[in-house]
């Protein structure tokens, strides 16, 4: 194949570049040459199917994993087992469901959950534009990062928790605080992805734009940005986490509503299977909300699934 | 079948449109030094050169030698620390749409389709999209590409992204073709491949080529003339040209002529890098 183009080559160079020798150089020679067409399905079917294999044979393992978990809590809730850690207070998995199923006709409920997600909504999305902004900035100009790195440097290791006090303090509303730990909870990995993301632009892309003509502020929009894209989007995942971790402690320590407080207060009431429960809601909204953040993502970096 | 014949009477009257004297490098006593203090480096020393308007000329030279110093000063990515590098009697001061850049790296955006690599430039310039596809189109077609139009760079092989670069960097019609060892991560076929089409089309734009390359082969495949450079400090100590005839064909690696210029090439830089060798040693 390779000797056939090399002849094609010398014969006639016009042609060299068609698209039929491009499409040969792109199999590269790691693929079977036309003819072999029945073979590469066949190849295809296996690894299709050998995949197929594979994927349900992992989430089979997950699920067996899971139900494993669930038989294991059960008997020791039943038994009360007492090694070290107590099960004698801890409710079984039917005493959790039964308390879900409770809840789940309760319009009081969904309000402790819409007014979390709420929270979430405001002070994530507020971590988000803020953040992105200035790690775009900081990661551009220089000056703009001196400045305010030695805050970052400082703030981010400080808990949400160890906020509650000053930001109670600080905040008219017990709503406005809860909502700024939560956006300070997001905006530190949002902030530092980001400049890490335009750190990561490689010189070589900024310098072919500057020779097709683009200005600094195009530079930015068609490279800086693109390439900082991945970056942020790991930051932006990362944040959300953080955002439920610093809602809990926020609701936890004020506020009448919310999972957190629902949690808290199922333990002041010694209602033990509403723990678990609030629990479990944290686990799945914080799980759900990072993958829609993940999706929200995607399209913007369809290019990066296509490479190869 | 008609489309194409129109597309090609469009790049003819592109070339014409150009003029035949669009392009002229000069290039006046420039010398780059990198570093300060103790870190001083002196990359090019003191060049002064000049290529004329659709001229091929190569920069061969060992690597670590300021080839690529040279060219990014023709580019106006490297500001001079002394003489200035002017384009049509213009002064270099910063990169710009009349010189298309070609790079060794792959530095197609990979954000972008291969479409929309190609037609950036031509967008840049304020062009409208109909004249920005249309533009696009050609320049793909021209590197047979058209097929892959909406593929991302990540999707193609590396031959076939050199051949997006290079209809991206010709998209916005460059006086000059600046191109940093473009085929130096190529194996040798798809090199071959490039080489000669690339000839094919700068015959067909009679643009400005400078290629820097540190293959004296290659070199002499492509180039009306041959700039040898020398290491430490970098600079110009040959000016060959090149008087085989075009179009060329690998075969004429072999011709007594080509084979002729090799040796004189090689003895150049033999002498010369024993030069710096016993320099080094001293
Ligand atoms: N940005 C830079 N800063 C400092 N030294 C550099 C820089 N770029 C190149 N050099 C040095 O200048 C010399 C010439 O480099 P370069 O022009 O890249 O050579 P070539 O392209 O011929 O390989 C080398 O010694 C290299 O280390
Ligand atoms: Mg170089």
């Amino acid at each position: 194949m390779n000797l056939e183009a090399g002849r094609e080559l010398v014969a006639a160079p016009q042609s060299s570049w068609s698209d039929a020798a491009a499409a040969g150089e792109g199999a590269g020679p790691d693929r079977p040459a036309h003819g072999d067409d029945d073979d590469v399905s066949l190849a295809v079917d296996t690894s299709a199917r050998d995949a197929a294999m594979a994927l349900a044979r992992s989430w089979s393992l997950r699920a067996a994993a899971l139900l494993a978990g669930l038989a294991l809590w059960y008997w020791a809730a039943k038994i009360h087992l007492d090694f070290y850690f107590r099960f004698d207070n801890v409710p079984t998995p039917l005493a959790v469901a039964e308390a879900l199923w409770r809840h789940a006709h309760e319009a009081k409920f969904y309000i402790h959950i819409l007014i979390s997600m709420r929270r979430i909504a405001l002070g994530y999305s507020l971590a988000a534009v803020v953040g992105i902004f200035l790690g775009l900035v900081m990661g551009r100009l220089q000056t703009i990062r001196d400045l305010v790195m030695p805050y970052i440097e400082l703030l981010r290791p400080i808990p949400a928790v160890a906020w509650i006090p000053l930001a109670i303090l600080m905040w008219p509303t017990e709503e406005s605080s809860i909502i700024y730990i939560v956006f300070l909870g997001a905006l530190f990995p949002i902030v530092l992805n980001t400049i890490h993301g335009v750190e990561q632009t490689p010189e070589v892309l900024v310098r072919a734009a500057e020779s097709l003509g683009a200005s600094r502020v195009q530079i930015f929009w068609h490279v800086v940005l693109p390439a900082a894209l991945p970056s942020i989007a790991a930051g932006l995942s990362v944040g959300m986490g953080v955002a439920w971790f610093s809602l809990l402690a926020g609701e936890i320590i004020s506020g009448q509503y919310g999972i957190g407080y629902f949690t808290w207060n199922a333990y002041s009431l010694i209602q033990y299977p509403d723990i678990i429960v609030g629990m479990l809601l944290i686990g799945v909204f914080g799980t759900l909300s990072t993958y829609a953040v993940q999706l929200l993502m995607r399209p913007f970096l369809a290019w990066q699934r296509r490479t190869r | 079948m008609i489309g194409r014949v129109v597309k090609l009477e469009e790049r003819a009257a592109a070339k014409t449109g150009r003029g035949a004297d669009k392009g002229r490098i000069l290039i006046e006593r420039v010398a780059v030094t990198y570093g300060r203090g103790a870190h001083m480096h002196m990359a090019v020393t003191q060049t002064s050169l000049e290529i004329a308007p659709g001229e091929f000329v190569c920069l061969l030279g060992p690597s670590g030698c300021g080839k690529s110093t040279l060219l990014n000063c023709v580019a106006g990515y490297v500001r001079p620390s002394q003489g200035q590098v002017s384009i049509d009697g213009v002064p270099v001061t910063k990169p710009g749409p009349d010189r298309g850049m070609v790079f060794q790296q792959y530095s197609l955006f990979p954000w972008k389709t291969v479409f929309d690599n190609v037609a950036f430039g031509p967008r840049l310039a304020g062009k409208g999209d109909a004249e920005a596809t249309s533009t696009a189109r050609t320049f793909l077609e021209m590197v047979g590409l058209s097929r892959f139009a909406k593929k991302y760079p990540g999707e193609l092989s590396g031959g076939m992204q050199q051949r997006v670069g290079i209809a991206r960097a010709l998209a916005n019609y460059p006086a000059v073709l600046l191109m940093d060892e473009p085929f130096g991560a190529l194996d040798s076929q798809t090199r071959a491949m490039m080489q000669q089409n690339l000839l094919r089309i700068w015959d067909e734009f009679g643009i400005t080529v400078l290629f820097v390359t540190h293959d004296v082969d290659e070199a002499l495949f492509l180039a009306d003339r041959v700039l040898v450079m020398s290491a430490s400090p970098g600079r110009v100590i040959a000016d060959l040209t090149v008087p085989l005839e075009r179009p060329r064909l690998p075969e004429i690696a072999t011709e007594e002529a080509f084979v002729r210029l090799k040796r004189r090439c090689l003895d150049i830089i033999s002498v010369e890098s024993l030069r710096a060798f016993e320099q080094q040693n001293r």
